[in-house]
Order: structure tokens, then C-alpha cells, then sequence
């Protein structure tokens, strides 16, 4: 059995004969008998740390690390400078709590600070928090602070992922909000049918951009269209796309969030990630979670401090605005890590080369008949008519790539990253070739 | 310091990526005016940055970390050498079925382990921290009421003693709060309590031991009471370290629970996050757990399947510590507190004298009466000793109070140091307060104006146009 604890069984003797007690059992004569447990968990003895990681490795082989991933659709494999793994590995970020008493905590509060500024330098927004649990949630939150008395009806376009919507149902719940979906056209939200259902009183309008099938969308009419009837806008946004493209703060956006994922963490399956978050300057009290602020010590010092606690679960309990207490700190050091890395121009240099390259793979298939699903613009990410679907991507599984996504009647969304060489894009369009061959196609 | 953004030098960079392969083609969207104002370093800067930021802070590996409710235990290396491997981050969360096996039997395992530590027998792991988590059991609850067409049941009971997030979650799933009373012993007021419940009634959220680390020892009363009156029983899961191996929420007759992974379960807190807060229910609520696959399930709480390396990290813990060492952990955290409190009561009152276990409350307010010397004082000279303060201002039904969770995990040696830097402390108030009123000065900076933060808000760096 592994322990941690590092008393003695003599210590602990002398502890108790000090406080004048018999044995342990004296110190939990406040729980009734009834609730006592009385023959042991069922659950196996301890093991060593040597056992637990042979037995760890074996699972993990039960896994399967492709070489190559072509599937984004909310998860994304860009690569991880070694700055990133180093850095956040220093156990004074790893092992800290919430940076309450800031003397102490300048460290990690300059890093928080730090992060902040860096998400509002991406998105051109005013004001960013320090990070909530994921992509998902940071939408739902978003909603939440664009809904009040008088704002009842959230529209969310069908071009944003399923699994947001599904989390922005799931936080409406329990509250009597009205959520309307607007269709796509031609893989864009429809301009149309937003302007027949948006009414003045609504709460806000969530899209996507790049949307769930990487097209990218109108944002300069939609946005015309969602401020004329005064309702929020909220942009949700692939992070590395903004390297090159118009920010939601030039767009007019009042809320800019997404899965800060891409920038420094690995897929994980599934998580931890971390949802950025950043707004307007007017609505920075609305914002839910941590946030620190600059300000002065004693001796007239620069520091920086948790700020705007006010708004937070901790002080103001059942009127508080969001429940969220822990967020995703380390994950969001490492995103701030990531973008110092990068740099000005890496951040671009990211972006550009993820746009060249699935603009090459899109060309390349198309010479194969393999077509866009829609004839729309996109950055990294797109969607493709494919025949005989099931069996190029089975191909492609046993050459060790993950090939794009699955969705109905033969599509599939693909996604570039920078980790997809030229070769490689090759090397897949090869294989495809081979199965369509096969079949004739 | 100054920021990573004053140590910028234009044109300077860092070599990570190889030049573009294919012909450069940007889509035809509208592009952003300037470039995002990143710093331009090399890599030794930011190296040394983050060093000099990490030489700022303070972890549990930096000294002792009391904090009350927190349970800043431990973190075992193992945890992280393992979440770090290939196998586990180099997974794609939409990958096919076949290929994820080895993930899906570390949630299944920590799964099983998690409902016999609790006594619950399902549980949902997607919830990404307990306030989350309470949100899930929350809508559970809220689910399960609308569900039996129980319209009318729209009422959280929650005590004064209990942890923010409750009444806020509570809120986020559209109940009203109905707060009662701590009785003398800082346990439930059964009065109280019987007066509020009524056929509005949706449920009861406790933490149990509570934050006064009292253990309600009219628990199986209370939960039957509520479950009489019609409504469910919610355990918050935080302070379930007190009585891991000795007894289970499960037992004491709640329905739904969260858990906080970090704390109890020995994931490292990073500075504030990822958590995890799995949510546990018994078999008649299992299908509105998040994502059961029945329809009548409160649906998806994030995005994919929760913090899994968080989730795997617990694993590990609990299968190295086992059975028996779980029981061991949950001795120790109240053995420890309790020698610590019974060290500090003579200098420092106790808040309630009622038996505690896993932490304990301290109020300041005869010390600062007598010597002017506030919780936050004492917590600001504690930082001159090389350690982290306990929880201050809390609970809200304690004056000036500090609430103290040495763990598990720290040694006789650790707490007779405190315990003598306590005492300390107390004498210095006594004879010379000003010493405390100045301090902290060993730390990077003095005391923080809070108020200045929050009256002229400036959240982040502004460039020099």
C-alpha cells in the first residue's frame, strides 16, 4: 500500500495520548453508529507508485496515438512549444490555490494579468476573466450575462457545435429563457431568417466563427442585423484563426468566447481545456469568475490582486451572477506561455500556415472529386462530399491517420493544422486515390 | 516586475515552427488591422520570466497551506509523470469507439471507486469543478421534481454556515434560496429547519462535516426530515477528506453529491484550476445524470467528457493509497487538525466548542478588541513565516474568523512549527501590534489596496500608442 502521510504510528500515539485520548475512533464519536462504515470499502488494496505506472502504461496501449490527426470539430492537435510543457511544470504554479492572499501570490496573479491582456490583444476585445471550465461553458456563461428580466430569448445559430448548444440548453434549465435556433443556408447562419425572427428585447445572438463546418461567416451583416434590433452579439471563435482574421472587437462584437484549447494543451481526451472569455469594456461587471486587477501596495508598488470580487459566489452567494469558483488557471498559464512563445509574428505565422495548408488539401481532393460541401471561405476547417466515406477513413485508420469527422449523408469535416506537412497531405490524398480506385469511383 | 510585454524587443523571436511547405493562401474573409501585440522574445527570456514569476508564488511544495476548506494536501508525482504520457494526452476526444478503450476504463475505474467512497450508485465525471458539479446535482434535483409533476417544489434549504457556491448554484437552476439557522453548536437548527419545510420543498444542501468542520451528528434526523417533507438531500461533497474510509454520504442518507477531485482527491490546484466535480446520485436519479443516455437525462454540462487527466490523477491516487490507506487519510486529516486545535484553543478561541474534525475555526475577535490585531492582520504576518494563511472571514456566522485545515499530508514537525509561529504571533500582538499592522515584509510586495483594484479597475496592459 502507497501512503502520503507522514506521521508515524509513534506520532500519532503521542498525539493522541497528549490531547488525553484513548484511540482514534474517540475523535468521530459525533457520527452516529448507523453511518459508520463497517467492513471496508470494496474497492482494491493500495499499490506502489512503480505498480500503478505498469499498470497505467497498459491501459494507455489500450489507446491508439495516431501520427497524424486531420479531426478537429472542437479538439485540436497544433503543436506545443517546449516552453509550455517546462514552465508549467514549476511546481509553485502546480500546487497553488486560488491566489487569494496576494502577497504572496504575485507570481501567479502577474501570470493571470498577463493572460488577460493577452486575450484581449487576440480577440480586440476590451476586458478578458481568467478562464472558465471549457469552450462550452464560456458560450453559456456569455448567454448568461446578455439575459436579464427584460432579455429572455437567446438565438443561437445552427452553424454553432451541437455540444455548445446542448450546454447553453442544459444552463437554461431551470430558467424560463426562450432559446431559438437559426438555420444555415448554404453553410452560412441565414441572414434572412435572422432577420424575420430577431426582435428588439431579445438577449443576444451566439455564432460561430469559423462555424462547426469551418465556414467562415458574414460577420459584418450579421452583426448589422443583431445591433439594428439592439441584442448582444457573442462571437465564438477559433483562437488561432484570429492570427489573420478580423477580430470580434472590429467586428462590434459584445462578447468574444471559445475553447482556448488549440493554444498550448493537449487533446486529452476531451479535457482539461479552458474557455476564454472577453468583452466590451461596459459589460466587464457582468463578466462571471476570476478576474485580477493592477494596483498598488503599501510602499506605492505595483501588484495585482483578485479584483471585482463583488460580482462572485463568495461574497455575493445567491445573487451572484455565476456560481464558478475554480476555473481553469493552468490551463490558462500555459496558454499565455504558448502565445508569449509564438509571439507576434508566430501567432500570425500559425495561422497563415493552417489556412495555406487546408487550402492546399481542399485543392488536392477536389482534383480527386472530392468537393466542398459548401462553396463558402474558410480557414482550417471544411466540410466535403465524399463517397465510399467509411472506408477511406477505415484506410486512413490503418496508415495510422485520424482521418476529419463523420457527419451524415457522406460528409465529413476535415482540419489542417501546422503539424500537416505538405508529404503528409500527399501521402493521404494516395490513399484515397487507392480506395476510390478500388471502387471505381 | 515588470510584464512580459515591457521585455519585448521588436524582431526578437523563438524558433518552433518550419517554414510554410505549400503556397501561402489566406481565405477570402476580412482580415484584423494589426497584429495582435504579443511580446517578441527569445526563449531564455521567457524562461527566465516565468522563473522569477514562479519564484512569486506559493504552492504546497513551498511550505505549510492550511487553507480551511481547500484541503491543500499533497500532489503526488506519480499523478503527473503519468497524465503526461502520449497515450493519455495524444487523444482525440472524437476519435472511433475501438481506439479510446484505455481512456474509457480509467473513467469506468475511477467511476466504481468514487460511487463505494460515496455510497452513490452512479455517477456522472463530467462536471469540470464542484461548483459544476453542484449545478449538475442541482438540475438533477430539479429535473427529478418536474419530472413526478411536482411543479410547486422550487425551494433550496441551505444553512448560513455553508460554502457560497451552494446558494449560487442553486440559483443557476432556478430555485429560490430559503437560508436557516445554526443552532449553538454550530450544527443544523432542527427547529429551524422543520419550520421551512414545506411542499415547496425541492431539497436540502448540506456539507456534512460542515465548515466549522462539525460533524452534524442529527444527520440521519435531518435527512429523513427532508425526505418526509418530500424534498431530496444534497451532500457538498468539499469536506468529504474528514471522513474518507470512516463513513458515506451515501449512508447518512443523501440522495446527490458532488465531489471536488483537487481537494480530496489530490490533483494539484494549479493556481486556481482544473478541478473536477464528479456528481454522484443514487439508483432512482441515475437518469438525469448529465449525458445518460435516457431521455429524461439534464443533458451536457461541457463540451466533451470532463477534465479527464484530473479524473485519471484521482485514479491514481486512489489506487495507490487503496481501501485501507483511504481510511488512513481520512484518521489523519482529524487527527491532525484536532492536535492543532487543541494546541491553539487556550491562546486563540475556539469559535463553537463542539467535537470538530478535519478543520476547525478560530475567532480573532477578542484578540483584536484587545490588541486591534484582525484575521486579517494575523494572516498578513503569517506570510513573513513562510506560510500560507487559513481561510479568513469565514464562515460568514464567525467573526474575524480563521478556519484551518492542516491535511492529511503535513507532519507533527510541520504543525508544532505553526503552532509555536501561532503563539508567537499572539504575543506580539499583545506587546507590539504594529509589527503586525506592517506586515507582510519579507513577501515580493506590501500589503495590497484592494479597494484602489476594485474602485479604478485596470484588468490589463495598456501599449503605448
Amino acid at each position: 500500500m502507497g501512503t502520503f502521510i507522514p506521521n508515524t504510528d509513534k506520532q500519532r500515539t503521542e498525539i493522541l495520548e497528549e490531547m488525553g485520548k484513548s484511540s482514534i475512533n474517540e475523535l468521530f464519536s459525533n457520527i452516529p453508529g448507523e453511518c459508520l462504515i463497517k467492513d471496508g470499502y470494496m474497492i482494491p488494496k493500495g499499490i506502489s507508485e512503480m505498480e500503478v505506472l505498469d499498470h497505467m502504461k497498459k491501459v494507455g496501449k489500450e489507446n491508439k496515438v495516431y501520427e497524424k490527426v486531420l479531426r478537429g470539430a472542437g479538439a485540436y492537435k497544433h503543436f506545443i512549444p517546449s516552453t509550455v510543457t517546462s514552465i508549467s511544470a514549476k511546481e509553485e504554479f502546480l500546487t497553488a490555490y486560488t491566489p487569494y492572499q496576494g502577497e504572496i501570490s504575485q507570481g501567479i496573479l502577474q501570470s493571470i494579468f498577463e493572460y488577460q491582456t493577452m486575450i484581449c490583444e487576440i480577440t480586440g476585445m476590451d476586458v478578458s476573466n481568467a478562464s472558465v471550465y471549457d469552450g462550452a461553458t464560456a458560450a453559456a456563461e456569455a448567454v448568461n450575462m446578455c439575459v436579464d428580466n427584460k432579455h429572455r430569448t437567446i438565438l443561437v445559430s445552427d452553424g454553432v457545435d451541437k455540444r455548445i448548444l446542448e450546454t447553453i440548453k442544459t444552463y437554461n434549465l431551470g430558467k424560463d429563457t426562450n432559446i431559438k435556433q437559426i438555420p444555415m443556408k448554404d453553410g452560412q447562419t441565414d441572414l434572412v431568417s435572422l432577420e424575420k425572427t430577431i426582435r428588439d428585447g431579445d438577449a443576444c445572438l451566439l455564432i460561430q466563427h469559423p462555424n462547426y463546418y469551418g465556414v467562415l461567416e458574414d460577420v459584418d451583416e450579421i452583426e448589422k442585423i443583431v445591433h439594428q434590433s439592439n441584442v448582444k452579439l457573442i462571437m465564438s471563435c477559433y483562437p488561432i484563426s484570429l492570427g489573420i482574421l478580423k477580430t470580434p472587437g472590429e467586428y462590434g462584437a459584445d462578447i468574444a468566447v471559445g475553447e482556448g484549447q488549440p493554444m498550448g494543451l493537449s487533446m486529452a481526451y476531451g479535457g482539461p481545456y479552458l474557455g476564454f472569455m472577453a468583452a466590451k469594456k461596459s459589460m466587464f461587471r457582468k463578466l462571471p469568475g476570476r478576474i485580477v486587477g493592477q494596483t498598488l501596495d503599501n510602499k506605492g508598488e505595483t501588484g495585482y490582486v483578485l479584483t471585482l470580487q463583488a460580482r462572485e459566489q463568495h461574497i455575493r452567494r445567491e445573487k451572484a451572477g455565476s456560481n464558478i469558483c475554480s476555473n481553469q488557471a493552468h490551463c490558462a498559464l500555459r496558454v499565455a506561455i504558448y502565445l508569449a512563445t509564438l509571439g507576434k509574428e508566430g501567432f500570425k505565422d500559425v495561422a497563415v500556415q493552417c489556412s495555406s495548408k487546408a487550402s492546399y488539401f481542399h485543392k488536392e481532393l477536389a482534383k480527386e472529386g472530392i468537393l466542398l460541401a459548401y462553396d463558402k471561405p474558410f480557414f482550417n476547417e471544411f466540410t466535403t462530399i465524399c463517397e465510399k466515406r467509411d472506408e477511406i477513413l477505415e484506410r486512413l485508420d490503418e496508415s495510422n491517420i485520424l482521418g476529419g469527422l463523420p457527419l451524415e449523408e457522406d460528409k465529413i469535416i476535415w482540419c489542417v493544422t501546422e503539424m500537416i506537412s505538405k508529404n503528409d497531405m500527399d501521402h493521404v490524398i494516395s490513399i484515397i486515390k487507392e480506395v476510390r480506385d478500388e471502387f471505381d469511383i | 516586475m515588470n510584464l512580459i510585454f515591457e521585455k519585448s524587443v521588436e524582431g526578437r523571436k523563438t524558433s518552433i515552427l518550419p517554414a510554410c511547405d505549400v503556397e501561402i493562401c489566406l481565405p477570402a474573409s476580412p482580415k484584423r488591422e494589426s497584429l495582435a501585440k504579443l511580446p517578441e522574445l527569445g526563449e531564455i527570456d521567457i524562461e527566465r520570466h516565468y522563473t522569477k514569476l514562479a519564484q512569486r508564488a506559493h504552492g504546497v511544495n513551498s511550505g505549510f497551506y492550511p487553507l480551511g476548506s481547500c484541503t491543500m494536501k499533497y500532489n503526488p508525482k506519480i499523478s503527473e509523470k503519468i497524465a503526461s504520457l502520449d497515450c493519455f494526452n495524444d487523444i482525440h476526444p472524437l476519435q472511433p469507439e475501438k481506439t479510446v478503450k484505455g481512456c474509457k476504463r480509467v473513467l469506468e475505474n475511477a467511476k466504481e471507486y468514487l460511487c463505494e467512497i460515496t455510497g452513490m450508485d452512479a455517477m456522472s465525471l463530467q462536471p469540470a469543478a464542484g461548483a459544476h458539479g453542484e449545478l449538475a446535482g442541482m438540475l438533477v434535483i430539479k429535473a427529478y421534481h418536474l419530472d413526478k409533476g411536482d411543479k410547486l417544489r422550487n425551494e433550496i434549504i441551505i444553512p448560513d454556515s455553508a460554502h457560497g457556491t451552494n446558494p449560487a448554484s442553486a440559483v443557476m437552476a432556478g430555485f429560490e434560496i430559503v437560508n436557516i439557522k445554526s443552532d449553538k453548536n454550530g450544527m443544523v437548527d432542527i427547529v429551524d429547519l422543520k419550520e421551512h419545510l414545506s411542499e415547496k420543498t425541492a431539497g436540502l444542501m448540506l456539507t456534512n462535516p460542515n465548515t466549522l468542520g462539525i460533524f452534524d451528528e442529527n444527520i440521519l434526523k435531518i435527512t429523513k426530515m427532508v425526505h418526509e417533507a418530500g424534498g431530496l438531500c444534497y451532500y457538498d461533497g468539499a469536506n468529504l477528506n474528514a471522513i474518507m474510509g470512516i463513513a458515506r454520504p451515501g449512508d447518512m442518507g443523501f440522495d446527490v453529491t458532488h465531489l471536488n477531485l483537487h481537494k480530496t482527491f489530490s490533483t494539484p490546484h494549479g493556481g486556481g484550476g482544473p478541478g473536477s466535480g464528479p456528481c454522484g446520485c443514487k439508483a432512482f436519479l441515475k437518469d438525469y445524470l448529465p449525458m445518460s443516455g435516457d431521455n429524461r437525462s439534464i443533458g451536457r454540462v461541457m463540451g466533451f467528457y470532463g477534465n479527464f487527466l484530473v479524473i485519471l490523477k484521482a485514479l491514481i491516487y486512489m489506487m495507490i493509497i487503496g481501501a485501507d490507506g483511504i481510511k488512513d487519510v481520512g484518521e489523519n486529516a482529524v487527527l491532525n487538525a484536532n492536535y492543532m486545535k487543541f494546541k491553539l484553543k487556550d491562546i486563540l478561541p475556539v469559535a463553537y466548542d463542539t467535537p470538530s474534525m478535519h478543520e476547525f475555526v478560530l475567532s480573532l475577535e477578542e484578540l483584536k478588541e484587545k490588541t486591534g490585531v484582525s484575521a486579517l492582520d494575523f494572516s498578513k504576518a503569517l506570510l513573513d513565516h513562510g506560510m500560507h494563511p487559513p481561510t479568513m472571514y469565514f464562515p460568514l456566522i464567525v467573526h474575524e474568523a480563521l478556519m484551518i485545515e492542516p491535511t492529511e499530508t503535513e507532519s507533527k514537525e510541520t504543525i508544532d512549527e505553526a503552532i509555536k509561529t501561532f503563539k508567537e504571533l499572539v504575543s506580539i500582538a499583545e506587546k507590539t501590534p504594529e509589527i503586525i499592522f506592517n506586515s507582510p515584509i519579507t513577501t515580493p510586495v506590501g500589503r495590497l489596496d484592494e479597494v484602489l483594484a476594485a474602485r479604478k479597475a485596470i484588468l490589463r496592459h495598456e501599449f503605448e500608442s
